[in-house]
């Protein structure tokens, strides 16, 4: 089997579970089928000596991307050296990796267009679950201000025995009038109540 | 007046010191910056982020700086260091069956703070350790461009022990030191403040040498920003200095200390006991040796003796061990790059002060 078809051997490290599943099905899906997954940081260069990997990916949260840096060196322990694109003309290629949240590690010698689409790959899974997060961040927030508002407007209903909807309205109106957001009001709503008791 | 935003990386280190009070203290925003400091995990993150311009500035180890400045094992980015971030605060610490270790094979009346006959001693435990069948040591440091890798390979190489043949040195980020030496996958390790004093607190660890046993003038950490960035804001790159280096007087003054201890421990700074961190900035460290306390006033500058002005000579001696430890090609022109990436020129301009004079050994080197 000549190098241009031998199988890649992927390693990624990632601390997120689920960030690494979606990484791993992108891979699949562009048709690697030798990818291991590391989550902790133990004996991590031992591990990756073991699997002896082409390419190797890690979350920026990470701290084990020192680790990987020992890589670099022209070392007796290690048997393949490794670079981080150190051609300059990747640099497009790393800035666009780096502002997704990863880096990449790949064996010398390793064609770039074998790798390019790999990293294509990553990077784009990565900013889809930067989004995902994002998202689910919005609801969880927006969630817990309709939390704070339904507290509020409980509390009005009860002190100036009026309905859910002219309490709403008397929110709105103080949040139209102070420039402020409904959720601000209500907060100082909640916080007075606690501290009239 | 608006303030002009400069964004620091750092590392939680006793020795980002300088940007964190520059930062929490207002010596920044005296000289009209808004200084915003991002703590990072790693060094390569913030290599990577400087050099990509996330980052103004960096707390940055000053052998990446160089090694970034002349591309090995990275993109090639000429950086510039106008302020070095002071001077020493590393310290080696070994697990205590190690230490005990190390003690029993002392020659007799021999110093145990002294790195030559702690190294002899060493040797013999590693002697020992072959003639048995039993592993080599293994011992952390923080980055393979690091002062860390080069005082350790310094003290083994001068006992005669071969740091890449007879031991195994691994790479360990500074706040997982700890948990490395209590899991038993390092037995030792060559760390900055405050990590060899967490370990001595938790029991894990004793000291074994300061680092200024080593070396008494050493290099650590430079603010380092891309040469590009100097040339372009070189007013605000005068007043990130002049602001640093208030911060570093500051820091100078004892009944400071406390405040000082303080302020690094916040969770977004260090995240460690204040207490913990006041030993180093005291230079007053319990080994964990009984009731031992090493003592040394050196042992972590900020302003004092010039610690904040970048020395060439340090950059140039720094390359020599990358050169020595074949990270880099022994090329005369590598280490002129590197003395030229010390920018005293800027320093000097910046604090309207005439170049002082010098001593004649930079460094104090225990072997030479």
């Amino acid at each position: 089997m000549s190098d241009r078809d031998r199988p890649l051997k992927i390693v990624l490290i990632d601390a997120s579970p689920v960030r690494a599943a979606i990484m791993e099905q992108g891979l699949r899906d562009a048709g690697h089928t030798t990818i291991m997954r590391i989550t902790d940081h133990v004996n991590l260069l031992a591990r990756i000596y073991a699997i002896d990997p082409d390419v190797i990916l890690i979350d920026l949260e990470n701290p084990s991307r020192d680790v990987l840096e020992q890589m670099f060196q022209v070392s007796r322990a290690v048997r393949r050296p490794v670079g981080m694109f150190v051609d300059q003309s990747d640099s497009a290629s790393i800035e666009a990796a780096i502002d997704a949240g990863v880096s990449a590690y790949v064996v010398d010698g390793l064609k770039r267009e074998r790798v390019q689409p790999i990293l294509e790959t990553t990077i784009s899974r990565f900013r889809a679950f930067a989004k995902l997060r994002a998202e689910l961040e919005q609801a969880k927030g927006q969630l817990e201000e309709r939390k704070t508002v339904d507290r509020a407007k409980g509390i009005l209903m009860r002190a100036k025995k009026i309905d859910e909807e002219e309490a709403y309205a008397l929110l709105r109106k103080v949040a139209m009038n102070e420039k402020k957001k409904i959720v601000e009001i209500a907060q100082s709503v909640i916080t007075a109540a606690e501290l009239l008791g | 007046m608006s303030l002009d935003p400069v964004k620091i990386g750092f590392i939680p280190l006793v020795d980002a010191a300088i940007p964190i009070i520059a930062a929490d203290v207002g010596f920044a925003a005296e000289e009209g910056i808004a200084l915003e400091l991002v703590r990072e995990v790693s060094w390569a993150n913030i290599r990577d982020r400087l050099t990509l311009g996330h980052f103004d500035g960096a707390h940055l180890l000053a052998p990446i700086a160089i090694a970034t400045t002349l591309g090995l094992g990275t993109i090639k980015v000429p950086l510039a260091a106008p302020l070095a971030l002071g001077l020493n605060g590393n310290a080696m610490t070994m697990s205590p069956p190690l230490f005990e270790d190390i003690r029993r094979h002392m020659a007799p009346g021999a110093d145990m703070a002294d790195p030559r006959a702690t190294g002899a001693a060493f040797r013999a435990v590693v002697e020992n350790r072959r003639r048995n069948g039993d592993e080599p040591p293994t011992l952390g440091m923080t980055f393979p461009f690091s002062t860390h890798n080069y005082q350790l390979r310094l003290w083994l190489a001068a006992a005669g022990v071969e740091p890449d043949e007879d031991v195994r040195l691994a790479v360990v980020p500074p706040p997982f030191m700890v948990d490395a030496l209590e899991n038993a996958h390092v037995e030792g390790f060559c760390v900055g403040a405050p990590w060899n004093s967490v370990a001595v607190e938790y029991n894990l660890g004793r000291i074994l040498h300061l680092g200024t046993d080593l070396v008494r003038r050493c290099p650590e950490k430079v603010l380092a920003v891309r040469a590009n960035w100097l040339a372009r804001n070189p007013e605000l790159a005068a007043r990130l200095v002049r602001a640093c280096v208030r911060a570093a007087e500051w820091l100078d003054e004892p009944n400071h200390r406390e405040e000082a201890a303080r302020r690094l421990a916040a969770p977004n700074r260090l995240d460690v006991h204040a207490p913990i961190i006041q030993r180093a900035l005291d230079g007053r460290l319990p080994t964990g040796d009984g009731d031992e306390i090493r003592a040394c006033d050196s042992y972590v500058l900020f302003g004092a003796d010039g610690a904040t002005r970048p020395d060439p000579r340090h950059a140039r001696w720094l390359h020599a061990q990358m050169v020595r430890w074949r990270q880099a090609s022994d090329d005369p022109a590598g280490a002129d790059l590197a003395a030229a990436s010390y920018r005293t020129d800027v320093y000097d301009a910046a604090l309207g002060r005439d170049a002082p004079q010098q001593a004649d050994d930079p460094l104090g080197v225990f072997t030479d």
